[in-house]
């Protein structure tokens, strides 16, 4: 069983580069053992089923409110700034493809990751977090029931298979907000709007969107998990937990972001 | 309020340390501790807050490695165990938290069933219930079934507490502070379940406090943790007979306020 507050640095606390630095390796230890451990115990049975579905749930029903209405103003409100612009060269017909493109490569997957690392990775710190706190988790290493698969694995994969689908639904989402904007406008009708919005799609926009969702799902649940996990003990670990899984996660996502583009392009 | 005597084989020490030292840093908490628990036996471990009374029976349990020396539990020694024969061990020692440490997303049935349902997966729905209601029953507190861990009073939060230790059938019980925080009167109730569960289950058991009419009614034997080390230990009346200023002041702050 991997030891939770024990690290090399506890029982020797002298700084071989630097306060900063050492800190850095020590977590960067730490991660690595964190990593290694969750994918050994996510192939080893027992599964979790049960949990994992209960995870599930959570991390849907917890951003559903709000993704439905961020996802349904984004496409409406881009679509309406959209419109001068395109209208200058007569060219309003385009406005489904546009948007169609912006929301699927780009912003379905990202504003649904934002907002889930807001709702539920500080959730997900802030339980956590709190169950080091009163060493609910220590109870449950004593008792032998192996907390990290039971806490962490169900959470991170709940996290990793929830994102992916919440980000479709936003895109779904957004794409009936800048319907309903062009069909005010443009008269346009339902079937014509989404021909022209999936005839600039390809299979590539949607497997890159969906990796994408898949990849930030991964981080907010790892970062999450590891924020609460290994929080500092005392009241206030909470909250940091809470705090540092949010920046930490958000932060990740738009590097992932950068790169994960840099790639489709190049395969383009 | 003397404890009567328990059945105790001095033969058979069934935690038995050797020199064990640990530290955070600077700060050396456990500073070559030797400790003796026999089977059947209630020992206590007094000590003032800060003295590494917790650091060592977490230590007893696997929860954090030593720097240096001998932990043997049940004839194994606890270092040197794979993760597999941890587990094993970890099922024979049960661990009764400070602040209890209920699951508090858990109803006391889910609490209880936790441990049971998760070691042993092949028990059928009537032999989980039956244990769960056997060890509430064990602890007095069979109505509180359905409860939320929040709606229960500190005493009830220890005894359930206690319970989720006990569902394991653990060869070994460790308490941190059971009576910490607890009214006069509560204490005592609990100082008598851990006389029970000693009857009961034929636990050996390592009670920490800092509390001396926990210590007194308790214990069989009593260690006192000063500066890192087990410098006295014997019937309360011995570890108390001394001229040591350590050991007058703790005393003279239990029983003067
Ligand atoms: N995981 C840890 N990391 C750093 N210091 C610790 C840790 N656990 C305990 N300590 C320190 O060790 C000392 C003893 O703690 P503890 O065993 O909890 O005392 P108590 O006798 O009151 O139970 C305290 O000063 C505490 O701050
Ligand atoms: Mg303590």
């Amino acid at each position: 069983m991997a030891q939770k507050s024990d690290t090399p640095a506890d029982s020797s606390r002298k700084y071989v580069v630097g306060r900063k630095l050492d800190a850095l390796f020590l977590d960067l230890y730490k991660i690595n053992r964190f990593l290694g451990r969750f994918f050994k115990e996510l192939v080893l049975p027992p599964y979790e089923f049960k949990e994992i579905v209960k995870q599930c749930y959570e991390v849907g029903y917890k951003s559903l409110p709000l993704i439905s209405m961020t996802g349904f103003i984004t496409g409406l409100v881009f679509t309406k700034q959209s419109r001068p612009s395109l209208a200058e060269f007569g060219a309003t017909s385009w406005l489904p493809n546009l948007i169609a493109i912006a929301i699927i490569r780009a912003l379905a997957p990202l504003v649904t990751a934002l907002i889930a690392a807001g709702k539920v990775g500080s959730n997900i710190g802030a339980e956590l977090g709190s169950m080091n706190v009163t060493e609910q988790i220590d109870a449950m290493e004593v008792s032998a029931t192996n907390p990290f698969k039971f806490l962490v694995v169900t959470r991170v994969l709940a996290t990793t298979i929830m994102i992916p689908v919440l980000a479709m639904y936003t895109g779904f989402v957004g794409m009936l907000g800048s319907f309903i904007n062009i069909n005010q406008m443009e008269q346009t009708s339902l079937p014509t709007f989404f021909v022209g919005a999936f005839s600039s799609i390809t299979f590539l926009d949607i497997f890159s969107s969906v990796f994408k969702a898949t990849v930030f799902g991964f981080t907010i649940g790892a970062v999450s998990c590891y924020k609460g996990y290994y929080s500092s003990k005392g009241t206030e670990g909470v909250g940091k937990a809470a705090n540092a899984a949010v920046v930490t996660s958000m932060f990740l996502i738009f590097i992932e972001e950068i790169l994960v583009v840099q790639v489709v392009a190049a395969l383009r | 309020m003397e404890k009567k005597a328990s059945p105790i084989n001095r033969e058979n020490a069934v935690i038995s340390i050797r020199d064990l030292k640990k530290s955070f840093g600077s700060l050396h908490v456990l500073r070559g501790v030797d400790l003796n628990l026999y089977q059947g036996e209630n020992l206590v471990v007094l000590g003032r807050s800060g003295t590494g009374k917790s650091v060592l029976i977490k230590i007893i349990s696997g929860l954090l490695h030593p720097d240096s020396g001998e932990v043997n539990v049940l004839g194994l020694s606890v270092g040197s165990l794979s993760d597999r024969e941890l587990l094993q061990l970890r099922l024979k020692v049960g661990f009764s938290f400070q602040n209890s440490a209920l699951y508090d997303s858990m109803t006391v049935r889910e609490n209880l069933e936790f441990p049971l349902v998760r070691n042993y997966r092949n028990l059928t729905r009537k032999e989980i219930d039956l244990a769960v209601e056997d060890v509430l029953d064990g602890v007095g507190l069979s109505q509180a079934i359905n409860q939320m861990p929040s709606e229960l009073s500190g005493g009830q939060r220890k005894r359930i507490g206690i319970a989720r230790t006990l569902i394991l059938r653990p060869e070994i019980m460790l308490y941190d502070e059971p009576t910490a925080g607890l009214d006069p009167i509560t204490c005592i109730d609990i100082n008598n379940l851990i006389n029970e569960v000693q009857e009961k289950y034929n636990t050996s058991a390592i009670i920490i406090t800092h509390d001396l009419t926990c210590a007194k009614m308790t214990g069989d034997r009593i260690m006192m943790l000063l500066d890192g080390r087990f410098e006295r230990q014997g019937t309360f009346e011995q570890v108390f007979d001394t001229d040591d200023e350590r050991v007058k002041t703790f005393y003279n702050y239990n029983f003067t306020d």
